[in-house]
């Protein structure tokens, strides 16, 4: 088990330093933060100028070992725009999204589970139809469009919930959050709710699909001849192994909504690391990029080793640790 | 199933039809898409505009509510967009370039994702650490990322967009496919195909294979119908397709900067045909998956 | 502290008995500051924002005509020397005073903040301060510097005990913005909000609102649900597509005012093989974009009316020049070329292109407002007299790299290309010198010419432009430079944008020029 997860750590550090490799260099090919940067005004010394004091004159090359250089000392250089240590804006902008990623999960798995159980347990009611047309909804649409919708609905139309932007925040357990505030609550529900559409969908899709592929085994049938009550076979046995799927892809969209809430935070102008992505992605401004994509492989490789850990722990079959042919 | 039917051969085809017609909305869904299809196909025959050819199309034209008379003379019963273009062209053709992009990708990916999957989990050890780890890097990649370097290095078009998002779907299926196929090898019919010596080929795509095919077809529709709509949110984000060649979500990402001014049909009406495109496909996957998963007979 | 929190609001609304107490003001912003430090980046949302919190020795007014701020008075004593009087009795939010010091180290950080990504150095290049007495410097040139007191314009003051030795980040904590605006340093937190309060010992007029808080929403129509929706008092940039809609909203007031930025097409004058110009079907051709009448024949196929009333909705002004009218060194003379097909059609069968030939436009598609759909509407017009066109759009990030540099020898690699320019100077020879003047990176010339036009004589023009320091006289020679460009075609400008900010009821914006959103420009009604 140690030497699984040490090794594990050691593939994790291999990964990054690949990623960084393939990043540094892509987003080079994007084309030239200069021209991002410069003045419209600035005159072609000017330019000159900027260029190498970003050291931007250099090979690609040599930039990139500069770079790594850097960051076997913890330093992952400065943005090229806020002129600021990259790392420091990353963690400036992560609990913001950690929060909406953290509240969209969490409604995912409340309203995904029982409806999915639901409409896997009945599936010839009217309900259970209704629940999967409606998750098919929650993929069809996408997550932009849906987003304008909310802040039509909810915050112009009806005025019930703020449009845009993230609540007051309070300190609460030595973690400053906006969501010890209500005014912290308010803001977060609809981006939360658009980030989790896709979730929601997804989690009752799965549980369904393992609800209803699961009442079908042996072992289950043999829970019920035996007289044990249904809501033992279905809370404990019949819930123990479709959690498997829906921990693996909970742990993986997790991980995904972190990275990836980049449109919901753009629309709902969430002060987040996905909005902090994209301005920097459409800027150029690469130290931001790598260093953000570095955290975030590092920050997935844990998340898949948690989950394979955890999938051990509930399916014995699995075989934990590197397999042999 | 009475008389004739049971008398006739039974052909796999023919079981699978019987089983699939058993739902009838998969059907009516099925019938919606071959419509949808066939709508595309014959586009150019049956549009009064080619939203695709700069003078037939007229800014003069432009924003027109549903029913207006374009400057050509006829009706635009769906309105026009802000370029001019008739809605009801544009989305038919739209259809043509949302599906071509959608399947082509769903469909390589799963071809990639699985094949991926299959040998990581069969051949485990190096092999299956070294691709979980490639992945694992692929996950952490957000689409538009890949999107914006193609974008830069290659251009924008179709066929782009197609690598951008395969790029960025394979991996959700090799996951799939290995989680479920390392549960699948763990049992006892593979451990008696090992015995009796059967090729590794054999064993990964004539008994691993089919048992991974219920997930695959869950991930697929899902992939596919993500495909769909990761493409429209790349065009929000100004890196997706060209916009005088738009797809649904080209035409759903311009209209939607109109929605606050009340000009809802600019996306709206798209925003319906991807809706019923989606729905559709899903549809017809669900029952797909409830025919095809062999547990689930009864 | 009970005590103090029970008497504070009680003693303040009895001695600050204006009717402007207590006014809180929340602005949603189109682009955000990239820091506090008024050196760090020349920008236009930096140098909005430092607006508030600093003061600069002449502040440009909403139309950019420059007046005195913490200098009262400047004029040159002879060819190479600037005079200018300080104001007296001004003070540092920190109660320090402000004089003649302060300016000369001003002067030495501006263009030396580390990691600047752009930096000041383009206006205070070649020039020199020497401070006379505490209330007067002298400003000095090596050659005779007309454009003195604009460039002086562009540069933030900031204090010599805290603000000249501080690092950005001590700026964008607070610890060093110390300035001597109308409103000060509150917080700032990244990517969230920026929040200032009222200075009550501001040297000029008081402002309103007692503490004003910024927050950046990217997104247009996400803007104006937030101004629907009550969350923000004022946005700035309503997308076109709504204003008309707003427009006829009770509680909603809209300020218009025309900005300093034409759209304009680049044409490739240099090259005889253009990369993206092929005659029909596709093979080579001797580039015809280098004719007179080809440049003409396009600017008349253009219907700039139908941009305006059509792409723009109506949000958008006629260009027929680099500047709308009454900037400083505009043409009179110079009229929006008149839309006509057939004539366009007549030049280019003269030119020897009766059946046109093929072209794609380049442009951004995420710079200017709506710039990807005036580019569509380009090509449409193109493509109705025969020349079959192609539009091409990108995002910024891609599009400007390409266009400056994209080509062999970093040359520009489009052909015909979309781009606007605004002139932050707030006159003619910024965009002349920019666009038009002949590529020279040794002079500073041309730096934005991706056309690569060079013309000997308008470039003798336009020296002798920028070294007449008498004002009329320039007024007339920039407006002769813009003439002899324009009426070769040199660029076909499109429209001028039109900059609408939106506000709830009540509320009134004095419209900007240079696109500037300062919370001293709102007012009430």
């Amino acid at each position: 088990m140690t030497a699984f997860v040490i090794r594990r750590l050691m593939q994790a550090v291999l990964v990054v330093f690949l990623m960084s490799l393939i990043v540094f260099f892509g987003v080079n090919v994007i084309g030239d933060p200069v021209d991002m940067l410069i003045s419209p005004d600035a005159d072609q010394s000017e330019i000159e100028r900027t260029i190498r004091a970003l050291g931007l004159d250099r090979p690609i090359g040599e930039q990139y070992l500069y770079f790594l250089k850097g960051v076997a000392s913890g330093d992952f250089g400065n943005s090229f725009i806020f002129g600021e240590p990259a790392l420091k804006l990353i963690l400036q902008h992560m609990p913001a999204t950690v929060e909406l990623a953290l509240v969209s999960l969490i409604m995912a798995v409340i309203l995904g589970i029982p409806l999915g159980f639901i409409a896997g347990l009945h599936p010839e009611r009217r309900l259970s139809r209704g629940i999967m047309a409606a998750s098919i909804l929650g993929f069809s649409l996408p997550t932009f469009w849906v987003g304008l919708m909310l802040i039509m609905l909810f915050a112009v139309t009806l005025g019930w919930l703020p449009s845009t932007g993230r609540g007051d925040t309070a300190v609460f357990l030595g973690v400053e959050s906006s969501l010890w505030t209500r005014d912290g609550l308010g803001h977060i529900f609809l981006p939360a709710l658009n980030l989790a559409l896709t979730n929601i969908s997804l989690v009752i899709r799965l549980t369904r699909a393992g609800v209803r592929e699961t009442m079908h085994q042996d072992y289950i049938k043999f829970a019920r001849a035996k007289g044990l009550p249904e809501s033992r076979v279905v809370g404990v046995h019949l819930m123990k192994n479709i959690l498997i799927p829906i921990v693996t892809v909970l742990g993986l969209e997790f991980g995904g909504l972190l990275a990836f809430s980049v449109v919901t935070e753009t629309i709902f102008a969430w002060p987040g690391m996905g909005k902090l992505l994209i301005d920097s992605l459409l800027q150029l401004d690469r130290p931001v990029v790598v260093a953000y994509l570095m955290i975030i492989v590092l920050f997935f490789v844990i998340i898949n080793l948690v989950v394979d850990i955890l999938y051990s722990a509930l399916d014995p079959r699995v075989r934990l640790g590197d397999r042999d042919a | 199933m009475s008389g004739p039917a049971e008398t006739r051969a039974e052909t796999p085809f023919r079981r699978f039809w019987s089983e699939f017609r058993e739902s009838r909305i998969a059907v009516a869904a099925l019938v919606l898409f071959t419509a949808v299809v066939v709508l595309a196909v014959l586009a150019p025959w049956i549009t009064p505009q080619n939203p695709y050819d700069l003078a037939q199309v007229d800014v003069l034209d432009g924003k027109l509510p549903p029913g207006s008379k374009a400057f050509a003379g006829y009706t635009m019963w769906l309105g026009s967009d802000g370029a001019g273009r008739d809605l009801y062209s544009a989305i038919l053709y739209g259809i043509r370039i949302s599906l071509t992009v959608g399947f082509a990708a769903g469909l390589i990916a799963l071809m990639v994702g699985a094949a991926v999957g299959l040998v990581a989990a069969y051949a485990g050890g190096r092999a299956d650490a070294l691709i979980m780890r490639a992945v694992d890097i692929q996950l952490s990649f957000p689409a538009v990322l890949i999107a914006l370097v193609l974008v830069a290095i290659l251009g924008r078009g179709v066929d782009k967009i197609i690598i951008a998002l395969v790029a960025a779907q394979w991996a959700y299926y090799a996951r799939t496919v290995r989680a479920t196929a390392l549960v699948e090898s763990a049992k006892e019919y593979v451990e008696a195909a090992r015995c009796l010596a059967l090729s590794h080929s054999r064993i990964v795509f004539r008994h691993v294979l089919p048992n991974c095919l219920a997930p695959l077809i869950v991930i697929g529709t899902v992939q596919t119908a993500s495909a769909i709509a990761l493409e429209s949110t790349l065009s929000f984000l100004g890196v997706g397709l060209r916009q005088t060649e738009p797809s649904l979500g080209v035409l759903i990402s311009n209209g939607s900067e109109y929605m606050m001014s009340g000009r809802y049909w600019i996306s709206f009406f798209p925003g319906l045909a991807l809706l019923f495109m989606i729905v559709s496909i899903n549809l017809v996957g669900d029952q797909l998956r409830d025919v095809l998963n062999p547990r689930l007979k009864r | 502290m009970k005590f103090g929190s029970i008497l504070g609001p009680v003693l303040a609304s009895t001695l600050m008995a204006v009717p402007a107490f207590a006014e809180e003001l929340t602005i949603g912003l189109a682009s955000e500051p990239t820091a506090i430090d008024p050196h760090f980046h020349n920008l236009g949302p930096n140098n909005a924002m430092s607006r508030h919190i600093f003061d600069r020795l002449i502040l440009q007014n909403e139309r950019q005509q420059l007046e005195p701020g913490l200098a009262v008075s400047w004029k040159p004593v002879d060819d190479l020397t600037w005079e200018f009087k300080l104001r007296r009795g001004v003070k540092f939010h920190d109660g320090s005073d402000f004089d003649a010091d302060d300016v000369v180290c001003t002067w030495d950080r501006a263009p030396n903040v580390p990691n600047s990504p752009s930096s000041f150095g383009t206006y205070t290049k070649g020039k020199t301060v020497e401070k006379i007495d505490d209330h007067t410097v002298h400003f000095k040139s090596a050659a005779p510097y007309p454009l003195m007191a604009n460039d002086v314009s562009t540069i933030t003051i900031v204090s010599d005990e805290g603000g000249c030795g501080g690092t950005t980040a001590e700026f964008n904590d607070g610890t060093a913005a110390v300035g001597t605006g109308p409103f000060k340093f509150v917080d700032y937190t990244p990517g969230d909000s920026i929040v200032v309060e009222r200075n009550d010992d501001y040297w000029g007029e008081r402002p309103i609102w007692s503490k004003v808080t910024f927050k950046p929403i990217k997104s247009g129509p996400a803007r104006v649900a937030a101004l629907l929706a009550g969350d923000v008092d004022m946005i700035a940039a309503v997308p076109t597509a709504d204003v008309a809609t707003l427009s006829r909203n009770d509680r909603v007031s809209l300020s218009q005012g025309v900005s300093n930025r034409v759209i304009y097409l680049h044409l490739d004058h240099a090259r005889a093989d253009s990369p993206y110009v092929k005659a029909n079907g596709g093979g080579p051709i001797d580039n015809p974009l280098r004719k007179l009448e080809v440049r003409r024949a396009i600017s008349m196929a253009i219907n700039r009316d139908a941009i305006v009333d059509r792409v723009m909705e109506g949000v958008a002004i006629k260009a027929g020049q680099l500047l709308p009218d009454g900037f400083f060194g505009v043409s009179d003379n110079l009229a929006p070329v008149e839309y006509d097909p057939d004539g366009a059609r007549k030049l280019l069968a003269q030119a020897g292109y009766p059946d046109g030939f093929e072209l794609t436009i380049h442009g951004p598609n995420d710079r200017y407002i709506n710039d990807a759909k005036v580019a569509e509407a380009i090509g449409q017009m193109l493509t109705r007299v025969g020349i079959k066109t192609a539009v091409e759009t990108m995002p910024r990030s891609v599009y400007f790299g390409r266009a400056s540099r994209g080509g062999p020898n970093d040359t520009p690699e489009f052909s015909f290309i979309l781009v606007g320019w605004g002139a932050g100077s707030g006159e003619a020879s910024s965009p002349l010198k920019s666009l038009i003047a002949t590529h020279a990176p040794d002079k500073g010339w041309g730096a934005s010419n991706r056309g690569r036009y060079s013309n000997p004589r308008f470039d003798a023009l336009l020296e002798r432009a920028l070294s007449t320091v008498d004002a009329d006289r320039r007024d007339r020679l920039l407006a002769e430079a813009t003439e002899l460009a324009i009426g070769d075609v040199a660029i076909i400008p499109t429209h001028y944008q039109v900059s609408t900010w939106g506000a709830r009821k009540g509320l009134k914006y004095a419209a900007r020029t240079d696109e500037f959103t300062l919370a001293i420009g709102v007012s009430k009604e």
